[in-house]
């Protein structure tokens, strides 16, 4: 399966949002997830089975003025 | 002053100073300043994240009182601008957002007409909008009609910390626009945020001068400070300008006369 996550091209075994935030070892908490520019809740992490092409945002609050 | 209230999107604040959380040099010390400054809004960004860098979650640090003003920094265009919005808000970031559109890197001076564009769109949204502008006063009245919860004009330059280079053309907007004029950017000294509320703007946005002093609790305190001191100042209503001396002292009853 082929995702693009922020802009790059990963090619993975088929998974859900949340497995791959703990395949990355992202802390939940301070991740943001944009799935095909539709953002996706955290509830929904679990239930939310990628399919090849998509095309994900994992993003995060940071510092900034 | 107990019932001097800035109101920003229906939603009242006691304090002036609005603070940023960029470039601290740990996030502790983010309420430790939020604390001693008493800054009641915030700002923080959004950003792909890096794997590689510390996964630390910054809302962490901003206690539940103080409200989050999300900024559209990295945007390019309103589209853009309007993407990270609706990306902040669905992330939990409440309905603030301050739009900051760039495409000029070397000066960060912000895109006026893409910032009214987002402006337009999110205000019908329901978004309270924040829009980052060079101060010029007949967009300020259109971004006011469209929607805007304040506007919010750069003194000098992001990060540059020189001033009020451009305060003739923020008095134009204090002095003809409606909603609150906050003055954002460029502001690197506490006496330079008094001369801001002194000429009668409802706010300031501080983030550079704060965060990278050698002490940015003690700064967010004197921040405070000179916010309350020019506001009263402000609200007291300073005496004329002369080019002549006016004697303060009786010129008349000396003792060899």
């Amino acid at each position: 399966m082929e995702l693009f996550i922020n802009g790059i091209k990963e090619t993975g075994e088929p998974c859900t949002i949340a497995e791959l935030a703990v395949r990355k070892g992202l802390a939940p908490g301070a991740l943001v997830v944009e799935l095909n520019q539709q953002i996706i809740k955290q509830e929904q992490w679990s239930v939310t089975a990628l399919q090849d092409g998509d095309r994900l945002e994992l993003l995060s609050f940071v510092g900034g003025g | 002053m107990k019932d001097d209230v800035l109101i920003l999107g229906g939603k009242s604040f006691t304090n002036r100073l609005l603070t940023g959380t960029g470039k601290f040099a740990a996030h502790a010390q983010i309420p430790k300043m939020l604390a001693a400054s008493g800054s009641q809004m915030i700002t923080v960004a959004l950003r792909r994240i890096d794997a590689t860098a510390q996964s630390e979650n910054i809302l962490e640090y901003i206690p539940n009182n103080v409200t989050l003003l999300p900024n559209t920094s990295g945007a390019r265009t309103a589209e853009q601008a309007v993407r990270i919005a609706r990306i902040a808000r669905e992330a939990g970031c409440g309905d603030f957002i301050k739009i900051e559109v760039i495409t000029d890197m070397k000066y960060l001076m912000p895109d006026n007409w893409e910032t009214l564009k987002a402006t337009e769109i999110l205000a019908k949204e329901g978004f309270l909008v924040l829009p980052y502008v060079l101060p010029d006063l007949p967009l300020a009245k259109r971004l006011e009609n469209a929607g805007a919860a304040a506007v919010m004009p750069l003194g000098a330059p992001i990060g540059t910390n020189r001033g009020l280079e451009t305060r003739p053309l923020i008095e134009m907007l204090i002095e003809n626009c409606t909603v609150p004029i906050v003055v954002d950017a460029g502001i690197g000294k506490p006496s330079q945020a008094a001369a801001a509320m002194e000429m009668g703007a409802d706010a300031v946005l501080v983030n550079t001068a704060i965060a990278t002093a050698r002490d940015p609790e003690a700064m967010g305190r004197a921040f405070d400070l000179a916010v309350k001191a020019g506001r009263a100042a402000y609200l007291a209503e300073m005496a004329e300008e002369s080019t002549l001396a006016r004697a303060s002292s009786p010129l008349t009853g000396f003792l060899d006369d």
